[in-house]
């Protein structure tokens, strides 16, 4: 498939190089409350999510690994956005980020999260995007760093081989 | 990886070649390459493109010769018979085999390796026996081997490697004792493109009497083979990776090692006659070739082995090391770049390499935009990416229709990604 210059501009937006220049919250959390990891089998990143919940709300969200732009990126930006947001505004955001990627987009308010939108004419990318959505919500669900790591296969078309 | 991560910050160029300024084969052979000029395809360490010849080829066997082979006793079913065993004959001969008999067809590599790993391995590893292989193997001369030595209670042993990429020797000697039943290398690595020292690594394993099985899906399309004298006692291939089409390749294995052993897989076509209780066996090659055979397979790939005899492989071997050297050199001056393994004389047509503060994955999609095809990822190597301490690498290999326009346009597009992801 060949992508235009106009779409890897969108794709590579200047908000995402920012963010996998210098993440947010890029740092593992001593009192969390839960955390899981994400790996994408194909590429082999992965990269794991921490979580303090206070009640029903994410006080503190963090998190670590190894990913392309994409991936650290949309990691970076989600700590941003759910932290002080409740479990279920957190899963709310989740469905649209991911409808938003997949190129389905709900017309929910994603925030700075709107510069995936460009992932969507790249589906061998959505697993990047997704991936620390997945361990978030993995977290969100009792993960505890104990069960097997969440994993992209099941997300969009295959990627890489031999 | 003994000393750690492996750097060649200046890559080392030889000036024995002359710089491929056009390609060993023209890009008109190669309907994909001739119908999208300003494609730079530099993955064919994953697949080869495939020349006119071989389409033409497989075209040929359907429309004139088609029928199952071995079964019926009309003029078609022989022909089709001819194709397949003419084919074997061809193959073998191009890879320096006498007994084509003892070539056996299979999928690729990974089912050669498998087939093996389970036939032979089964019957002769045992509890407490070790099996040795390198950190440079690709997975699929990897698991097969971690597979077997868990089924069988035997030691699974990992040879080390220099900072350079290459096998240390002396750790691979010091695994390699009286209870070493199996020692598995590839020919060449599919990650870094380092040339193993294969009569070396078949001297230390014939002084303790052990197995050599030998990955070759890096080596057949690129080096002039030789199985026969190399001494291996097992050698796998792929025929997608040497211009011929996907779904076929094979295992050279010395006829004794193939009598003694079991069969891999049981059916039609593998049997000499089949009683109410007790089978008895076929011949070579036919014991290790179940059911109805890929017969477009061994054609295609014996008219990619003629291709490859005309340009001939010792010009072959010349041209890919002088575009790994231009490009080792060009590479090698991008601020931030580190190309990974051996130097140029030491390696085969690949060149694996790190871009400071850009993800491989990114940096093959910005190449990806600029008409430029490289592998970023773990190249099926992970044990051997754990070494190099990184998680992934981006990787351009090259071949007989690559030149050094091509080398042009992957330091270009690399140079303009870094400076994208800096921020200039």
């Amino acid at each position: 498939m060949d992508h235009t210059s106009a779409e890897l501009d969108e794709l590579y937006q200047s908000i995402i190089l920012d963010h996998n220049r210098r993440p947010k919250n890029f740092r593992e959390m001593e009192d969390a409350t839960a955390k899981a990891d994400g790996v994408n089998p194909l590429c082999g990143d992965q990269l794991t999510v921490w979580l303090r919940m206070d009640g029903n709300q994410v006080a503190d969200v963090s998190f670590r690994g190894q990913g392309c732009a994409i991936s650290k990126a949309s990691a970076s930006m989600m700590t941003q956005v759910i932290k002080g947001k409740s479990r279920a505004e957190a899963e709310k955001l989740f469905e649209d980020v991911h409808a938003l990627v997949t190129g389905h987009p709900t017309g929910g308010d994603v925030g700075p999260l709107k510069a995936l939108g460009g992932v969507s004419r790249f589906p061998l990318r959505v697993k990047c995007a997704s991936l620390a959505w997945h361990a978030m919500k993995s977290a969100l669900d009792g993960g505890s760093g104990k069960q097997a790591p969440v994993s992209t296969e099941g997300e969009g078309p295959g990627g890489s081989g031999a | 990886m003994s000393s750690g991560r492996s750097t060649i910050k200046r890559a080392r160029v030889t000036d024995e070649h002359p710089v491929a300024a056009t390609s060993l084969a023209p890009k008109s052979d190669f309907p994909l390459l001739a119908g999208n000029s300003r494609l730079h395809y530099l993955d064919s360490a994953a697949t080869s493109q495939k020349p006119r010849v071989v389409l033409d080829a497989i075209t040929r066997y359907y429309e004139t010769a088609n029928a199952n082979p071995h079964r019926g006793a009309y003029a078609l079913s022989a022909a089709a018979t001819e194709a397949y065993q003419g084919a074997r004959t061809r193959i073998a001969s191009f890879l320096g085999v006498a007994d084509a008999d003892t070539l056996i067809f299979t999928r690729g590599t990974t089912e050669a390796l498998n087939l093996v790993a389970t036939a032979w391995g089964r019957a002769n590893v045992k509890a407490g026996d070790r099996i040795v292989v390198t950190r440079l193997e690709h997975h699929a001369n990897f698991v097969p081997w971690q597979e077997l030595a868990r089924a069988a209670g035997a030691e699974f042993a990992i040879a080390e490697l220099n900072a350079d990429g290459t096998i240390d020797m002396s750790a691979l000697q010091s695994l390699v004792t009286a209870r070493t039943k199996v020692v598995a290398f590839g020919h060449v690595s599919n990650a870094l493109g380092t040339v193993n020292p294969v009569g070396d690594l078949v001297a230390i394993a014939k002084r303790v009497g052990a197995l050599t099985v030998c990955d070759g899906a890096q080596g057949a399309p690129h080096l002039d083979v030789g199985v026969d004298s190399l001494g291996v006692d097992a050698y796998a291939f792929s025929g997608h990776k040497m211009l011929g089409p996907m779904g076929i390749g094979g295992l050279v294995m010395r006829r004794e090692l193939l009598e003694a052993m079991p069969p891999y897989q049981f059916g039609g076509d593998m049997i000499s006659h089949v009683g109410d209780q007790h089978t008895t066996y076929n011949v070579l090659p036919h014991k290790f070739e179940a059911g109805t055979p890929n017969v477009e397979g061994p054609v295609g790939l014996a008219a990619a082995c003629a291709y490859l005899t005309s340009l001939g492989m010792d010009r072959v071997i010349a041209h890919e090391r002088a575009l790994v050297s231009l490009a080792m050199e060009r590479l090698s001056a991008i601020p931030g770049l580190t190309v990974l393994g051996p130097a140029a004389e030491k390696r085969s047509g690949v060149v694996s390499f790190t871009l400071k503060d850009v993800h491989p994955h990114d940096l093959s999609q910005m190449l990806d935009a600029d008409g430029v095809c490289v592998r970023a990822g773990h190249h099926c190597a992970q044990p051997l990416m754990r070494a190099l301490g990184v998680h992934a690498t981006t990787r351009a290999s090259f071949y007989v229709y690559n030149d050094a326009g091509d080398v042009d346009a992957l330091a270009a597009s690399v140079e303009r990604a870094r400076r994208r992801f800096a921020g200039a």
